[in-house]
């Protein structure tokens, strides 16, 4: 899912309340796996075993076929994941620009692997193939804000500030996202 | 099935009712927006309000009485090397004037402000554009002729009076008015328009297929393929998020012309920005009339709905696609039958990429004749392509079908960066191939480019210079196949493991000759073994780099040499002390500490500590860093 700066809901109740309201808006509708899905992750993050049983119930399908769908396309997790997104784009322009000492670099600067999080699960990196800025290659998207042109050095910076903005802000309120990680402020004109 | 009531004309709600005396257009595409472009709207719009000499209006205000300037985000304004680009009208005393300015950062805004807008004089330095004269950058744009791209970087996407004020849906209010199904199948069939997703099958041809069939219930659907999967094509994200009602509009025409009254757009997750405003386009779309139900007053009615994809660039394959939407594994199924006879949920089912469906209003307004006219024995029209990779001016350039590579490369791509060599071309993506210089003067047309073993694919054009190596290169895709094989054929889930597993062996410098062979043998397994376009394509980077480099693979297998230094275990460092300043800068940012020197004298590295990561050769100011 893109991770619109990835404030899950922490209120237990709520989340069960939204599920409980996506589970019925697709019950019994055709093609409703994927999104049902979506949706679930959307809500909690990732699909723990319980959200897929129910998912599979709701669309009237073996559980064994929604986990084959989930493990089949790349957007879906099993497994709890980071607030903020790192993705490191490994498109070809990307490649040929120097995206592997790019990846390499933030996964040395946040002492982590690509698909690992990090153990205050503030942070993950995902390596992705392209997100549609070429001409800006090499690209890093934390969240849904790409940075491009990008040198090694220069993404270590990004995500430095990136971090200090995330720290700076939950010191002050605890779930805060920071300015600039997925909101389009200034954007509307 | 001409309409049988009185339609209503499109037009835009709110008027444009005031000409700004400033107009600044600021492109917020992936690419600008990856630039900083959004800190750069932000800082005029600050900046603008805290001088206080222009009233700031938004677009539709009247403010007829005052000086004003209207700040506006377009979506991608092509040249995306020189983002953030910022366009600014001035109509002033009578007299107007468009300047673009490059690389625009919010400091640059204040002097902006400051003497061009409020001075009226030009700032050269930071020049991109102007209707004064050309500068180096008018290559760029000086060859393009936008049809697809129409609106894309001028208009707000989000604005729907702002397509209405440009022409837009009066495509749809004709062919809902005075043609037929038939007229219109008619009319793409005679423009020559072929699929822009990579295919190039023909569009019109296409669409009287999908109208011949028909379902007991009478549903077929209208699907619109939006899964941009090569990596290093995005004319469809910048499409979507610079005019999707564009792509709306040709979506609805098709529906038309073959009798669909349901669409789907299936998008990918990873274009966040083009999902946000295709959601806002469809909802004020159907709010207008311009879609659902009874369209512009008319017989006809369709709905669109978005889907998101979940990331699988096998879902760019039609039949893998349906599959997706259908909540299954997006897995290609066997043809026929067609999706045609029988696609989406067992119905007669239409599939056209977002390019495509973007430039059918252009030919019902301009007619089929405007656009057969450009173009290219039988590739006709303009087509987008994404210029990346190690070329001056990356970015979007829609040209004729026809041009030389040569021509887009060095035209209007300006050549290889740096001053570096040109070593080829890459077009068409995983599906398609690496083309070397002696190639550059052939014309971009589908059957050309397929002869050289390449395809024209959705038009990415990634340049790779002497600084990569064209086996690493195919081993890059075949890395990309493999992950994405979807599995039902074993040749391909298979066979590409085997082949990346060569190409990484070759690459590590275990490879032997006869591994060149059996490579190829097994490419050629792959491709007649693979039931869809993945696994069929699969082997085409390798076809050609062994058909265009073989003797890069050969130095990699017999002299064990990499010789853009990418295979790191066929590299080794030194240090030249002629050259060497003892400037320690390697030093420090050596990992492994196996660089060693006092400063002012000669360094040196130990290779037994040395990891090749290359840091210091990237480093070094004075070349003194070699790399053999």
């Amino acid at each position: 899912m893109t991770t619109e700066a990835t404030t899950y809901d922490t209120d237990e109740q709520e989340q069960e309340e939204r599920f409980a309201e996506l589970l019925d808006r697709y019950k019994g509708q055709a093609g409703a796996l994927v999104p049902l899905l979506q949706g679930g992750q959307a809500i909690f993050g990732y699909l723990p075993e319980d959200v897929m049983r129910r998912v599979a119930k709701a669309a009237g399908e073996p559980l064994s076929k929604a986990v084959g769908v989930a493990t089949f396309y790349s957007q879906f997790r099993l497994r709890p994941h980071a607030k903020h997104t790192i993705r490191c784009c490994h498109g070809t322009a990307c490649h040929v620009s120097g995206a592997a000492r790019i990846s390499e670099e933030l996964e040395k600067c946040l002492g982590i692997e690509a698909g690992e999080n990090t153990p205050d699960m503030l942070y993950t990196i995902e390596e992705v193939h392209c997100v549609g800025a070429c001409g800006m290659a090499p690209v890093v998207m934390i969240n849904d804000r790409a940075h491009g042109k990008l040198t090694p050095e220069k993404a270590v910076e990004v995500v430095k500030a990136f971090k200090a903005e995330v720290e700076g802000a939950s010191a002050g309120d605890g779930r805060g996202a920071p300015a600039g990680a997925g909101g389009r402020e200034g954007e509307d004109t | 099935m001409a309409a049988t009531r009185t339609l209503v004309r499109p037009a835009p709600q709110n008027p444009r009712l005031t000409v700004p005396e400033v107009d600044i257009r600021i492109c917020l595409g992936t690419g600008g927006v990856a630039a900083g472009s959004r800190e750069v709207l932000k800082a005029f719009e600050e900046e603008l309000a805290r001088q206080d000499v222009l009233a700031v209006i938004r677009p539709r205000e009247d403010k007829c009485e005052g000086r004003t300037v209207s700040v506006t985000g377009t979506g991608c304004q092509g040249l995306c090397a020189m983002d953030p680009l910022v366009e600014i009208h001035l109509r002033r005393n009578g007299k107007s004037s468009k300047v673009t300015y490059g690389l625009v950062t919010p400091a640059m805004v204040p002097e902006i402000i400051e003497k061009h807008i409020l001075g009226g004089e030009v700032i050269k330095k930071w020049l991109v554009l102007t209707d004064e004269g050309p500068t180096e950058y008018n290559p760029f744009y000086d060859a393009q002729e936008k049809l697809t791209l129409r609106h894309v970087g001028i208009i707000d996407p989000e604005d729907i009076d702002d397509y209405l004020e440009a022409g837009g849906y009066q495509a749809l209010y004709k062919v809902l008015s005075e043609m037929t199904p038939a007229e219109v199948i008619d009319e793409i069939k005679r423009s020559g328009l072929r699929g822009r997703g990579g295919a190039g099958f023909p569009t019109g041809q296409k669409w009287e297929f999908a109208a011949g069939y028909q379902s007991p219930d009478g549903v077929k659907y209208f699907i619109c393929n939006g899964d941009e999967g090569d990596p290093g094509a995005f004319m469809d994200c910048s499409a979507l998020e610079g005019e999707p009602h564009a792509v709306f509009e040709g979506m609805a025409i098709g529906a038309y012309a073959i009798g669909a009254s349901v669409g789907y757009m299936y998008v990918r997750a990873e274009y966040p920005l083009a999902l946000r405003r295709i959601k806002i386009g469809l909802e004020v779309a159907e709010e207008r009339g311009l879609l659902g139900d009874n369209i512009m007053g008319s017989d006809f009615s369709f709905h669109i709905k978005l889907k998101e994809g979940a990331g699988a660039f096998v879902c760019g394959e039609e039949t893998a696609l349906m599959q997706s939407i259908e909540g299954d594994r997006g897995m290609p199924r066997l043809r026929p039958p067609f999706p045609a006879e029988s696609g989406l949920w067992r119905r007669p089912t239409n599939i056209n990429n977002v390019e495509t469906l973007a430039v059918v209003p252009w030919i019902i307004t301009n007619g089929a004749a405007a656009f057969a006219a450009r173009g290219y024995e039988n590739s006709k029209g303009t087509k987008v392509f994404a210029l990346a990779g190690k070329v001056n001016r990356t970015g979007l350039a829609e040209v004729p079908m026809g041009m030389t590579l040569r021509e887009v490369i060095f035209g209007i791509g300006g050549g290889v960066k740096k001053g570096k060599k040109f070593k080829a071309v890459q077009m068409g993506g995983p599906s398609g191939g690496c083309l070397p210089e002696s190639l550059l003067d052939l014309p971009v047309d589908y059957e050309t480019i397929n002869k050289t073993g390449a395809i024209v694919g959705s038009g990415g054009m990634i340049v790779i210079d002497e600084d990569n190596c064209i086996v690493d290169t195919a081993r890059y895709f075949l890395s990309f196949t493999q992950s994405e094989s979807c599995g039902k054929c074993p040749p391909c889930r298979i066979g590409t493991k085997r082949m990346l597993d060569l190409l990484t062996k070759i690459c590590e410098g275990k490879g032997t000759l006869a591994d060149l062979d059996f490579l190829e043998k097994m490419a050629e397994q792959v491709k007649i073994g693979s039931l869809c376009a993945l696994g069929g394509t699969a082997p085409n980077p390798v076809f050609t780099a062994l058909k265009y480099f073989r003797d890069e693979f050969e130095e990699h297998v017999v002299d064990k040499r990499c010789r853009a230094g990418i295979c790191t275990a066929l590299v080794t460092y030194s240090i030249d002390p002629e050259a060497c300043t003892g400037c320690r800068a390697c030093v420090r940012v050596c990992p492994t500490e196996a660089i060693t020197g006092e400063r002012k004298e000669a360094h040196v590295i130990d290779n037994e500590l040395c990891i090749k990561c290359g840091a210091c050769y990237e480093k070094c100011r004075f070349d003194a860093v070699r790399r053999s």
